[in-house]
């Protein structure tokens, strides 16, 4: 039964991840720098509380939480592809961005500083599921199959390989008639609700939406990515590992057998440990980050 | 093929084409006239402005002027997809493959079969199998193009227009970075194709390969076409004379070296190699127990396909990569573990390969890459830059080795690919220096810089300097070395004099066919 509820919280804390990480593995895998991660899923959360509480429903929530979503990439887009600019340099901008945006809206819509009101959320609390509550949330499932699909897209379809083609070598793609682009576009699109849908669960798993509350998920996402070398089913397991780590972490926490902080440290040091190679070579697409 | 043709009979009908870009003009009023089922071949030096009018042709540029007609139908200011879907197909310069996937992925990229949603994998390798029969263009669909050797990744190009239901092949330099054998294979190739009744268009600035393939000629200068000519009644030394506008002496105008005339085999080496082993990258040895001499006095020409161990064995020896054993002796000093500054200063020169990379700093002005790694016998006494004589030696240098234009200020961006070699050869060799190790000295630059770097290199022989010529073209190999040792693997393959080298004898060598005859 332990072992069960460990399970279960891990999922539960890893499905923001995996909603992201399908996002920045789209993202990156044509190309674009993934930073703004954190940005997209701060947006999504926001853009989730303000549906779920004017719309009078979780769904409504999650449509505005994509559009919040989608209209940071779209942003993103217009810098990196259609202008140019430096994608980190962009990246980090967007999430300072959002964080900015969030806390002022925060105060126009619910007249606060620090956090919106209660909304309801996908429920499943009172349905006497007991501890399997947390599957009657799509999101969940949604969570679930984000990156076996993602997988499917990227290595099953023409678009999957127009998409791998021009992460790795645009050029060539383009003298084949793929509009570069474009393609990049729909990869970001894609990214910025992923990684909306995976904001909108947190904060509606909170029942509420804090300032700032994405708190650097967006960028253990990104480094799950890198730990699980751009290959779906890879980053999925490094996901998984980086929540399963957590909650030992909050287990742990009453026994206090090691500072927390330490523990908060695995997936970073896990990133800095795949970077330098020692679990075999981490390759990124080799056009990343170039838009020439 | 020169016979008359009405406009049926035109495969490629350029006229009056002109492009600029900014301010430079790239094609002036050009002429191209290819007739159907005949192997065209477009000369011209660097910068003639060849690729420009290809890329017009295959709708990457849109013309700035002029008419562009195909199969007798105007097609001027097309785009790719519309060219693709004329017949037209471009194999570029530089491959333009993704290297992550397989060939057929590569192939059917952009038109991929589908089933339902998904991709169809096994079609496309059937389709690709089936293609690479048909045409003799041999390769495994299934293998990934990073595994592929330069001649396979060219066969996979060819096959990925002819995909397209290419009739129309135009191919820039496909023969850079080719071994023989490959070449003879492009050329069984592309006749095959011609007897299908493909018409091609090969564009090249090697004389010989204009003479062994083509047809007819078309030759640009400056941006324009200047001749045109029927390949049977022409000669190289009248293409070089189109090409470049006055008479030039070609290679192998020199005699053959004579090593024995100059008799420097009792001299004391001025280079030495001795037991080296080198690991690339991934710590795999690419290097193994490789002893060799240079005399003073004399050019030992590598030979050799690249990535046989030639730029490793090169970064070894300018103190660029640490070797695994051996040692290296410049002069009688060992100077096996000094780094590249201590060689310098040492006697030792190096023009690295690829001039982009190692050779200069683009964003740099000429005076300043004319300084590069010698910045240390420019200072004050206060320890900074002594700009006076910085400039002096800028001036100094670009006049001894003609580098255009004149301007020391000038970033080595804005220069051409002949003129920024100019800057290397110039820091390299415009100073006092005993052995000099040259590596691809000639790599993309014209006809007349390459004239003017082979002298530069006869010179340095002449004047008693040891010369460690590295290069993937044969001819510049032959038409330098007194020595030559082909490269394979790792090891030297044969080490002969060059008065009794030719291709055909090398050839072999190059690609490893002399063990398989032996063994």
């Amino acid at each position: 039964m332990i072992l069960l509820a460990f399970l279960l919280q891990t999922i539960r804390i890893a499905i923001p991840y995996l909603l992201a990480a399908a996002g920045g593995v789209m993202s990156e895998r044509v190309g674009v720098i993934a930073l703004g991660l954190e940005g997209m899923m701060l947006a999504g959360a926001f853009g989730a509380v303000l549906g779920s509480y004017y719309g009078g429903s979780a769904w409504i929530g999650l449509v505005c939480a994509m559009s919040a979503g989608i209209l940071v990439a779209l942003l993103l887009a217009l810098c990196t592809l259609r202008f140019r600019a430096n994608q980190v340099v962009v990246g980090i901008a967007i999430n300072l961005l959002v964080i900015g945006a969030t806390r002022f809206f925060l105060r126009l819509a619910f007249d606060s500083a620090s956090n919106s009101p209660r909304v309801d959320g996908f429920g499943g609390e009172g349905s006497g599921l007991g501890v399997l509550a947390s599957f009657s949330n799509p999101l969940v499932w949604l969570g679930l199959i984000a990156l076996p699909a993602l997988w499917w897209l990227l290595w099953r379809t023409p678009f999957g390989l127009r998409a791998r083609a021009v992460g790795e070598k645009p050029e060539a793609a383009a003298t084949l008639g793929v509009n570069v682009s474009a393609l990049r576009l729909r990869g970001l699109l894609l990214c910025g609700v992923l990684a909306s849908l995976g904001g909108a669960y947190l904060a509606l798993d909170q029942h509420q939406f804090t300032d700032s509350m994405t708190a650097g998920r967006g960028f253990i996402a990104l480094a799950a990515i890198i730990f699980g070398r751009w290959m779906p089913m890879r980053v999925a397991a490094a996901c998984l590992l980086f929540a399963a780590a957590e909650t030992l972490q909050i287990q742990l926490q009453g026994a206090q057998l090691v500072p927390s902080q330490f523990v908060e440290l695995i997936p970073y040091v896990l990133t800095i440990v795949a970077l330098a190679g020692v679990v075999g070579k981490s390759v990124p697409p080799a056009a990343l980050g170039k838009v020439e | 093929m020169s016979a008359p043709a009405t406009t049926a009979t035109w495969a490629v009908r350029m006229s009056q084409v002109s492009k600029h870009f900014g301010s430079v003009q790239a094609n002036r009023d050009v002429t191209l006239e290819v007739a159907n089922g005949e192997i065209h071949a477009l000369v011209g030096e660097n910068g003639a402005g060849k690729s420009t009018l290809m890329h017009i042709l295959s709708g990457l540029h849109t013309p700035s002027g002029g008419r562009v007609e195909v199969l007798g139908r105007d097609v001027t200011g097309w785009d790719t997809n519309e060219a693709i879907a004329a017949g037209v197909g471009m194999v570029h310069q530089h491959f333009m493959l993704v290297p992550t996937l397989t060939v057929a992925e590569n192939l059917v990229l952009g038109r991929e079969p589908r089933r339902g949603l998904q991709l169809d994998e096994a079609r496309a390798v059937e389709d690709v199998r089936a293609l690479a029969a048909r045409t003799g263009l041999r390769v495994d669909p299934t293998r990934s193009v990073a595994e592929l050797s330069v001649g396979e990744a060219q066969r996979v190009e060819i096959l990925k227009v002819l995909y397209r239901g290419a009739r129309i092949l135009v191919l820039d330099e496909p023969t850079a970075v080719l071994s023989p054998p490959e070449v003879d294979e492009l050329w069984t190739v592309l006749r095959g194709l011609r007897a299908q009744g493909d018409t091609i268009i090969i564009i090249t600035h090697k004389l010989d390969e204009v003479v062994a393939i083509s047809d007819t000629i078309t030759v640009m200068r400056d941006g324009r076409s200047v001749s045109r000519l029927a390949t049977a009644d022409t000669t190289p030394r009248d293409i070089a004379r189109a090409m470049v506008g006055r008479d030039v002496t070609l290679a192998h105008d020199f005699p053959a070296n004579d090593l024995a005339a100059r008799d420097v085999s009792s001299a004391r080496a001025a280079l030495e190699v001795r037991d080296l082993v080198v690991r690339g990258d991934r710590g795999t040895p690419v290097i193994e127990q490789l002893s060799f001499r240079v005399q003073p006095g004399e050019i030992l020409g590598i030979a050799g396909v690249e990535g046989n161990g030639q730029t490793e064995l090169l970064e070894v020896l300018a103190g660029l990569r640490r070797a695994h054993s051996g040692r290296v002796l410049l002069n009688g000093q060992e100077i096996t573990s000094l780094d590249v500054r201590a060689r310098a200063d040492a006697g030792l020169s190096h023009i690295p390969e690829d001039r982009h990379r190692r050779g200069l700093v683009l964003d740099y002005s000429v005076s300043d890459n004319l300084l590069l790694g010698r910045q240390h016998h420019f200072t004050s006494r206060l320890g900074g830059l002594d700009k006076t004589r910085i400039e002096r030696h800028a001036e100094t240098q670009i006049r001894a080795f003609d580098i255009r234009p004149s301007d020391p200020t000038l970033p080595a961006r804005a220069l051409s690919g002949g003129n920024q070699q100019k800057i290397v050869i110039a820091r390299e060799m415009g100073r006092s220096f005993t052995v000099l190790l040259a590596a691809q000295p000639t790599r993309g630059v014209d006809v007349g810089a390459i004239e003017f770097i082979h002298s530069q290199l006869r010179a340095a022989r002449d004047s008693g300097k040891a010369v460690l010529l590295v290069s993937a073209d044969l001819s510049e190999v032959l038409a330098l070395a007194d020595r030559i040792a082909v490269m394979y693997e790792g090891r030297f393959a044969c080490v002969l004099p060059a008065t009794e080298c030719n291709a055909e004898i090398l050839g072999p060598y190059m690609t490893g066919a002399d063990r398989e005859v032996v063994s």
